[in-house]
Order: C-alpha cells, then sequence, then structure tokens
C-alpha cells in the first residue's frame, strides 16, 4: 500500500477529487474552501491510519463485534410502540401526518 | 460547603432518616448549578420542573418506604446530552439536533429515573461524543474546575464537570474511545466503562455501535458501583446486551488487592507519557504493591495499532449511523431546498461541526470502493489481534493497570488545531473499546495541581474486579475528599 502511494503522481494519501466525491457520497455540501482544508487534514490522517498496513494480519479473522452474541431475535408479535404522530413529532415538515420533503431530482 | 459533598450513601442514609428531603437536595442542586456552573459551562440546560416534581414522589416514596427504596432515590443526578430524555430537548451537543425532543428516554435513564433518581439536566459534550477535550460541543465551552483555561477533557466533559464541581451527586456518560475514563481522569473524579453490552444502548445517540457503551462518573467508586448495578443488565431493546446476571457489585468491593496480581503493559508505558503523569503511576503502582498486590510487566503487542484501527472502525461507523442525520425526522430542515438532495446537503453543512465532517469524510472514505480491504477490513482484523492480546494478558493477571492518559487536563485550544495530537489523547483508552472490556479511571494524585487519574482494566464482565482495585487506591488516597477551588467561579 506504501509503494503504490509513494508513486502516485500527487504524493498525497488523499487528494481534493477523493474528498469531494466522499463529501458527495456523505451528503456534506462542502464548499470548495472547505474542501481544501478537508483534503490537508484527511491526508495527515489517512498517512497516519496507513500504519494498519504494517500490522500482520495474515490468518487473522476480521472482529466486527466484541459481544460474542449471534443473532439475536425477538418473538415476531405485535408490542407497543410510538404512536406515528409521536414518531414525526420532531419532524421539520409534515403533511397529514407524514413527512413532507422535497422532490427527488 | 454543600450537601452534595457527601457521597450518595451517605445521602440516602440521610434521606431515609427525614434529615434531609429529596426536594431541599434537588433544590441545593439546582441552586449550585445556578452559582458555580456560569462559570463552568457544564449544563447545556436544567429541567427544574421535572426535578422538584422527581424529588416530591422520591419523597413520598421515601417515607412509605424507607428501607426498601433504592439508595439512588432522591438523589440528583445529570446526563450527557447524547442520552435521549423524553420531552426534554437532547441535541448530542450538535446544531443539527438543535430543538430535538425525544419521545422516549434511554434505557439507562428510564432505570434511574424508576429508582427515584432526581433529573437535574443535559450537560455538555463533544458534539455527538466525538472529542477528547469537549471542545467540539456546538454550544458551549465547559472549563477544568481545578484550573479554568484547561479542558475538561472529552467528550463527557459535562458530565464530568457536574460531579468534580458538587453541582450533582453522579452524572451518566459515554465511552467510545475513553469519553467517560479520560474527562474523569481530567477533572478528579470516578469514571467507569463497563463491558461491551453489560449496559443498553436504546436511546443513547449512537456514534459508534461496536464501541459505545453508557457508564457513570462519581465522587467515588462505591458510587459507580451503585449507578453502574442500576443501570447494567439486559434490555429486549438493545439486542446486543449481554444476558449474564449483573451480580453483586458492591459486595467485593473491600476485598483489598493482596494476592491480586496486576499487570503493567510495557507498550502503555511507551507512547510518551509526561513525567508528572508517570510519577502519580509511579507512586500508585507503589501503593497497590505494598497493600499485597502482585505486579508484573505484561505485553498488549497490537497497542502500536490500536489507534489507526480505531480512526477506521469508529469513523466508518459514524459515517453509517450519522446518515440518519438529514433534516427530516429529527433537526433544523432545510427550508426553501430545491431538491432532496439539496434538503440533505443544508440540513448536513448547517448541522455538523468540523471535526464530525471529518470523521463522516474519513468513515465514508475508508468504506468506499477500493480502500475497503485496505482500511476498514484490515482495521477489524488488528482489532481482533487487540481482542486477542487482552484474552491472553487475563490468563496471566487480574487486571491490567495503567495512567489513564498520557497528559493531564492540556489547556484549551492546545490542540483544537491538529486533529492527529487530539486523538492521541485517547491511546491508552481506546484499546479496551477495540477489546470490548470493561475499565474504571480513579483519581490517583496530582500533576503540578492537576487531576490524574489511574485505569483499571478487567476482563470482559469484570466489573466487580475493576471496582475492588479502584477502591483498594481510592481507601488509602481519598482524593476524592479534595473538591476543586470553586470559590473563583462562584457567581
Amino acid at each position: 500500500m506504501q509503494q503504490e502511494r509513494a508513486s502516485s503522481p500527487s504524493g498525497r494519501w488523499i487528494d481534493l477529487e477523493e474528498v469531494s466525491k466522499v463529501s458527495s457520497l456523505a451528503r456534506l455540501g462542502l464548499s470548495e474552501e472547505e474542501l481544501e482544508g478537508l483534503a490537508r487534514q484527511l491526508d495527515q490522517i489517512v498517512a497516519a491510519v496507513a500504519k494498519l498496513s504494517e500490522a500482520d494480519v495474515s490468518g487473522v479473522d476480521p472482529t466486527a463485534q466484541v459481544g460474542g452474541l449471534h443473532n439475536i431475535c425477538r418473538d415476531d408479535e405485535p408490542r407497543p410502540c410510538l404512536s406515528a404522530e409521536a414518531a414525526i413529532g420532531n419532524a421539520s415538515q409534515t403533511s397529514a401526518g407524514l413527512l413532507r420533503v422535497p422532490a427527488i431530482q | 460547603m454543600t450537601l452534595l459533598e457527601e457521597p450518595i450513601p451517605e445521602l440516602a442514609r440521610r434521606l431515609r432518616r427525614r434529615q434531609v428531603s429529596a426536594v431541599e437536595l434537588a433544590r441545593e442542586s439546582l441552586a449550585q448549578v445556578e452559582r458555580i456552573d456560569p462559570g463552568l459551562g457544564a449544563f447545556l440546560r436544567t429541567t427544574p420542573e421535572l426535578a422538584l416534581a422527581a424529588a416530591e414522589e422520591a419523597d413520598r416514596r421515601l417515607a412509605a418506604d424507607p428501607e426498601g427504596s433504592s439508595p439512588l432515590c432522591g438523589i440528583p443526578l445529570a446526563y450527557k446530552d447524547v442520552l435521549c430524555t423524553e420531552g426534554v430537548e437532547t441535541t448530542a451537543a450538535s446544531q443539527i439536533l438543535r430543538g430535538f425532543v425525544p419521545p422516549y428516554s434511554a434505557t439507562a435513564v428510564a432505570r434511574l429515573n424508576a429508582l427515584g433518581a432526581v433529573p437535574i439536566g443535559k450537560v455538555n459534550c463533544d458534539e455527538f461524543a466525538m472529542g477528547s477535550s469537549n471542545e467540539n460541543s456546538s454550544y458551549q465551552t465547559t472549563r477544568n474546575p481545578w484550573e479554568l483555561d484547561r479542558v475538561p477533557g472529552g467528550s463527557s466533559g459535562g458530565s464530568a464537570v457536574a460531579v468534580a464541581s458538587r453541582l450533582v451527586c453522579a452524572a451518566l456518560g459515554s465511552d467510545t474511545g475513553g469519553s467517560i475514563r479520560l474527562p474523569a481522569s481530567f477533572t478528579g473524579v470516578v469514571g467507569y466503562k463497563p463491558t461491551y453490552g453489560r449496559v443498553s444502548r436504546y436511546g443513547l445517540i449512537a456514534f459508534a455501535s461496536s464501541l459505545d457503551q453508557v457508564g457513570p462518573l462519581t465522587k467515588t467508586v462505591e458510587e459507580a458501583a451503585l449507578v453502574l448495578a442500576a443501570i447494567a443488565g439486559p434490555d429486549p431493546h438493545d439486542s446486543t446486551t449481554l444476558q449474564e446476571p449483573v451480580g453483586d457489585l458492591l459486595a467485593g468491593l473491600e476485598q483489598g488487592v493482596r494476592g491480586l496480581r496486576l499487570g503493567i503493559p510495557r507498550e502503555y508505558l511507551e507512547v510518551g507519557i509526561e513525567a508528572p503523569v508517570e510519577r502519580v503511576f509511579e507512586s500508585s503502582v507503589e501503593l497497590l504493591r505494598g497493600l499485597g498486590a502482585e505486579i508484573s510487566e505484561i505485553s498488549l503487542p497490537t497497542t502500536e495499532y490500536a489507534l489507526a484501527a480505531y480512526y477506521v472502525i469508529a469513523p466508518a461507523e459514524v459515517s453509517s449511523n450519522l446518515a440518519r442525520m438529514d433534516g427530516v425526522r429529527f433537526g433544523p430542515g432545510a427550508e426553501r431546498a430545491q431538491s432532496l438532495r439539496q434538503a440533505y446537503e443544508t440540513a448536513r453543512h448547517r448541522g455538523f461541526g468540523p471535526e464530525v465532517r471529518r470523521r463522516i469524510a474519513l468513515g465514508t472514505y475508508a468504506l468506499s470502493s477500493g480502500y475497503y480491504d485496505a482500511y476498514y477490513l484490515r482495521a477489524q482484523k488488528v482489532r481482533t489481534l487487540v481482542a486477542q492480546d487482552f484474552a491472553q494478558a487475563f490468563e496471566k493477571v487480574d487486571a491490567v493497570i495503567s495512567p489513564t492518559a498520557p497528559t493531564a487536563a492540556f489547556r484549551l485550544g492546545e490542540r483544537t488545531a491538529d486533529p492527529l495530537a487530539m486523538y492521541a489523547t485517547d491511546i491508552l483508552t481506546l484499546p479496551a473499546n477495540l477489546a470490548g472490556v470493561s475499565g474504571i479511571s480513579v483519581p490517583a494524585g496530582f500533576a503540578e495541581g492537576l487531576p490524574v487519574g489511574l485505569q483499571v482494566l478487567g476482563p470482559s464482565l469484570g466489573e466487580a474486579m475493576c471496582l475492588r482495585v479502584a477502591r483498594a487506591l481510592e481507601r488509602e488516597l481519598e482524593i476524592w475528599r479534595q473538591a476543586p477551588p470553586l470559590e473563583r467561579v462562584a457567581a
């Protein structure tokens, strides 16, 4: 991973284009100036976490959770829950008991 | 001198004997907040009406059944603002949740309410609990009561300051990489991060779901055990809670450390611990040795990769968890947006502060195709090694001890421009979250006038062991009797 990066033309771990793409995927709505600042910081952070490439993880399984529990199911039966009114009580815009949002374009 | 100087068991005795009423305690707590907190900034909001109503109910219960009521009945508490409180604004210190009033309470909060505890209010934290200094709150600065130009630590800084300053008897915080233990160390209080799954996360606004745990911050170890016992245990609302019985967390508290094997990870002493902090740690070790503990050096070899693994895994979970913060179901929406995409982007741009943006971007990057294997998958494998390190260590020792953090409280503004320096603050606390093991920070002394904690890590479900070791040190030092010099900040 490090060799690959050292030969990248920008010499950076993560460039402005990648940060812009990530910001777009995450709907962060950042301006050009904010993206540039973020790119500089992310470059340093990614360089630091790239230390992971040095760890010997051959034959090691990934761990996603540490509780040791598997497939916890509950009975598929109706239970008391929030009313629809309470559930949407914090929404910024509602209409006829539903969430209201602008059109998808 | 305030009644709130007294530990909870003493206040509980007085409440049962009717020497003090819960209403008097609630009024005292609210008055302390009004008098002292403007100079500290721990509270985002107080809930006087709820507090007095709960206190009146607690007094009724104490009168009807003094011996049958919980030691927490009538005790003033504060809740970190990442815990949902029914009918009380809950913001996670973020603008994107400004005005959010949860329709239900977190299980940990509901359990304390049910025992008659008195909710004084919601306390400040880093935005969505992301930070180590409390400086990432989008609402206000919280100051360290020991030196006002210092940070209280984060992210449960408001919880720590409220307890250290005797504004309340105890507070709940949450710990994803050290967010209970670190501010406890920086402010001279006890902070407990339970075993993953020991306490329900229902109603805790999620930061990194595989790492988050709710836990208490208190003046004393016994108080931590009392609050932990009240909130721990299985919850049908959180399928990751462990089914094992909690057991009696108070029974073994005074057993001491004679014959216990305590391990010091050599790698933890190589992270650049500041000399005054190291001196406090060394004197704690000598004290525990003098009490009969068998101290040995151990190795947690994956420590050098733990920070990197954490700062991939936690942001990855952030990018997923915070996708729900879109201004549609809660928080200020975007008026007059032309499209749904624009509405999302406007709400999120207005709503998220710099650190939250950084972590969402980092996590999104680490999960994106082409980088997933190099970062996220690799970090998960390193996580396995970190957990194995601890499992092997706990075959040789009963508990692991270390300083809670490499430094005492640093100055406000000192690390805000350097995210990596801020992240390194958690280097001694976050491995426990990756492994899911239990841990406590207990006041161990002062480094140039600032409190520092000893961290005691125990195995999974090793709550009683952590509490017992911490109590042994506390019994010798009694640091909890020293309150910070608050005369300066009293209005």
